[in-house]
């Protein structure tokens, strides 16, 4: 879920933005030259994977996928979902300029965790790691819904229950998204397990 | 309005955006929104296409006004059964929708309809990290490729009477569809790389397109510093509303 320009407050706002320059900043110091192709391709497919819309119920959910990019991609998420941002900003008007720190926090952070929280899980074989690819999923959802809210309730206390209703819409997509990154998961470890070398480094 | 120095609309743009967001009070935001309407009008983008944009982008902006009147704590002006809006809440939500749209307008005015290419080119002149930029102009180069590849795979899904429903087997086609994009991405990612390799790349872009500034830029930049101060003390002069 990404906020909109001209609902956070200029303290939320700087916040987001000083930690989106810090992740950024760690995402590029560990993205080589050589990797740059390889990160930014990947983005795209990214990009254009979180365009699907996979239907709950009578509603729609668009995919994010932002714990399987933490997976694959590790800090280099922080500057490729940055990217994915201002594009998104740029092609579509979705989000903007003054939040784009504050939307790459609440979606890169997540994903930076279930790197380091679930790549021990992963690395084993069976259940263990089936179901740590399941938590990362739910993870990456939960944590950034919890993000999204926390940045509105800091903004002021009006926002308690809008904060309240986002992360309430977030549970549907949690648990989809776990069971899609499961999937996915296991299809890339059977086809083409180089991959996910990067939970192995 | 599209012959100016990306670099000076990018800077503008910026500074305005920033602006807006702190701006607390209704003058400013307001003055704002007639700035940016002039520029879009200077732009000459097709209104149909722009005003179905702002619509699609507001969604955000009309959940907020379903929820923040009934909410917001202050005097109730409005009783609908259990429910009842406040007048704070009202302004609030009002000060909200008054500055998001100003800056998704001036956004679609002055960068959006820079191309992205230019607009990669821009920042790294701009100084901003060499890898970064080059991350924003291989994800854009690619980006329409994967759409591309995206559609001939749910075509092939459909051909094969694949109907998305609730259940797993619908979640694991997606999730497979979802896989077999990122495969050809690190296949393709691969064979990028290997022909840059072959054609000598060494971690630079040459672009034969160099920008000059001229004297029109100057005097945009210069009456753009003059609105916005113009703005500033606006916002420092009005009253706070709530």
């Amino acid at each position: 879920m990404h906020i909109s320009e001209g609902v956070l407050s200029p303290a939320v706002l700087g916040g987001g933005a000083a930690l989106a320059v810090v992740g950024c900043a760690i995402g590029l110091k560990k993205l080589d030259y050589e990797a740059i192709p390889r990160v930014a391709i990947l983005s795209a497919a990214f990009f254009v994977a979180s365009l699907i819309h996979v239907p709950v119920g009578p509603v729609g959910a668009h995919l994010v996928l932002n714990g399987l990019m933490g997976l694959l991609l590790g800090w280099m998420a922080f500057p490729a979902i940055l990217i994915a941002l201002f594009l998104q900003a740029l092609l579509f008007q979705f989000g903007g300029l003054t939040v784009l720190g504050v939307n790459t926090v609440t979606m890169a952070a997540p994903a930076v965790i279930c790197f380091y929280a679930y790549r021990g899980l992963l690395r084993r074989q069976g259940m263990p790691a089936a179901m740590a690819a399941f938590a990362c999923g739910v993870t990456g959802i939960l944590l950034s819904g919890l993000l999204v809210a926390t940045a509105l309730i800091t903004t002021g206390q009006a926002f308690l229950q809008v904060a309240e209703l986002v992360l309430l819409a977030h549970i549907p997509v949690m648990i989809i998204e776990g069971i899609i990154t499961l999937f996915i998961f296991r299809f890339l470890k059977k086809v083409r397990p180089e991959m996910l070398e990067g939970i192995y480094a | 309005m599209h012959r100016l120095d990306p670099r000076g609309k990018i800077v503008v743009a910026g500074l305005f955006a920033v602006l807006m967001a702190v701006s607390k009070s209704y003058v400013a935001p307001l003055a704002g929104l007639a700035l940016a309407l002039i520029c879009l009008a200077l732009a000459r983008l097709p209104l149909k296409k722009v005003i179905a944009r702002l619509l699609a982008v507001n969604s955000f902006i009309f959940f907020l006004w379903f929820v923040l009147p009934l909410t917001y704590p202050g005097d109730v002006v409005w009783h609908f059964g259990p429910l009842s809006a406040t007048r704070q809440g009202l302004v609030f939500t009002g000060l909200i929708t008054l500055k998001s749209n100003a800056i998704i307008i001036a956004l679609i005015a002055l960068v959006a309809t820079v191309p992205i290419v230019t607009l990669g080119q821009a920042m790294h002149d701009l100084r901003l990290p060499d890898k970064l930029c080059h991350l924003l102009l291989f994800t854009y180069r690619y980006l329409y490729v994967f759409e591309q590849e995206y559609h001939r795979l749910v075509q092939a899904m459909k051909i094969r009477g694949f109907q998305p429903r609730t259940d797993l087997h619908t979640y694991r086609s997606y999730a497979y569809l979802a896989a077999m994009l990122l495969v050809r991405s690190y296949d393709r990612a691969d064979r990028v790389f290997q022909a840059m390799l072959c054609r000598g790349f060494h971690g630079v872009f040459y672009s034969l397109r160099t920008f000059s500034w001229q004297r029109r830029d100057g005097i945009f930049v210069m009456m753009a510093m003059v609105a916005l101060a113009e703005l500033l003390y606006l916002e420092w002069r009005m009253p706070n509303l709530l």
